[in-house]
């Protein structure tokens, strides 16, 4: 029994396209910043997906493929829009200097400049709108390819191949990127929320 | 011993793949003794958690814009 759906020859079923449909829904919305836009993009790549199917070679995999389909209805709305905000290839994406984050953070024997400190309730942050605010301005300080690599794994949920794929980034430049962005996010954060939110918590009438 | 950089570097990697034995055993033994690995392996995950919340939150937002 291992006659799977995904079977080019037999097309792919409805079925298997719609499991991809929050990724590609979550990719297309971090992109269009519009719910509906961001749900017809879907809509319209899931059709265009059905209807060649035929053309999918399942070598790239099925989803690295309907991404790709997404980014043309990505291309064709801002085209349409004229709002020349062409969304540049990760090539082109500004690069940082990788080895000086490190020193950030680490000293030449890997311990810990200043530590991480104990965050106080981070699951009621979550609750608060001004954290998602602090949030948001923390991943936007990232560098442009941190902050992409860290989008398409942890905003869109892509697997850490497929956003070697999407990036062509090697394996090890994946790990090295996402460590960094999630140590830099963590010390944003950090300063940024949980080290002023203390005088709150002491205070909570103030 | 592996370095407190060394750690970070295998806990990150564990929320993208699935560790090995060893390697998860080299994290525990570590974070036992070590408090700001252990700060950072915890906020780590409520990264990876707010992260994925962060598409709902955006979601919610714009849909009051419109």
């Amino acid at each position: 029994m291992k006659a799977k759906a995904t079977d080019t020859k037999a097309g792919l079923s409805e079925q298997i396209l719609l499991e991809h449909r929050p990724i590609l829904f979550r990719y297309a919305l971090l992109q269009l910043r519009d719910n509906s836009l961001a749900d017809d993009a879907v809509q319209e790549t899931l059709l265009a997906a059905w209807q060649t199917s035929s053309k999918f070679e399942g070598k790239a995999g099925l989803r690295t493929w309907l991404i790709g389909i997404l980014k043309h209805k990505i291309a064709d709305h801002w085209r349409r829009n004229v709002r020349e905000v062409s969304i540049p290839e990760f090539d082109q994406l500004v690069d940082h200097d990788t080895d000086a984050d490190e020193d950030d953070f680490f000293t030449s024997s890997g311990q810990w400049h200043s530590g991480p400190n104990a965050w106080n309730d981070p699951e009621a942050a979550l609750k608060q709108q001004e954290f998602w605010a602090i949030y948001e301005t923390c991943q936007n300080n990232l560098p442009p390819k941190m902050a992409k690599v860290f989008m398409l794994r942890e905003l869109v949920g892509l697997e850490a191949d497929e956003v070697c794929l999407e990036t062509g980034l090697s394996d090890a430049n994946y790990w090295v990127t996402m460590h960094r962005a999630r140590l830099r996010l963590r010390e944003c954060l950090e300063i940024r929320w949980f080290n002023n939110s203390k005088s709150k918590k002491e205070n909570p009438h103030a | 011993m592996r370095s407190c950089r060394d750690i970070t570097a295998l806990v990150s990697q564990g929320l993208d793949k699935s560790l090995s034995l060893r390697e998860r055993l080299a994290i525990s033994v570590h974070v036992m003794m070590c408090s700001r690995c252990r700060n950072f392996q915890k906020q780590s995950q409520f990264i990876h958690q707010a992260a994925h919340r962060y598409t709902e939150q955006l979601q919610k937002r714009l849909d009051k814009k419109s």
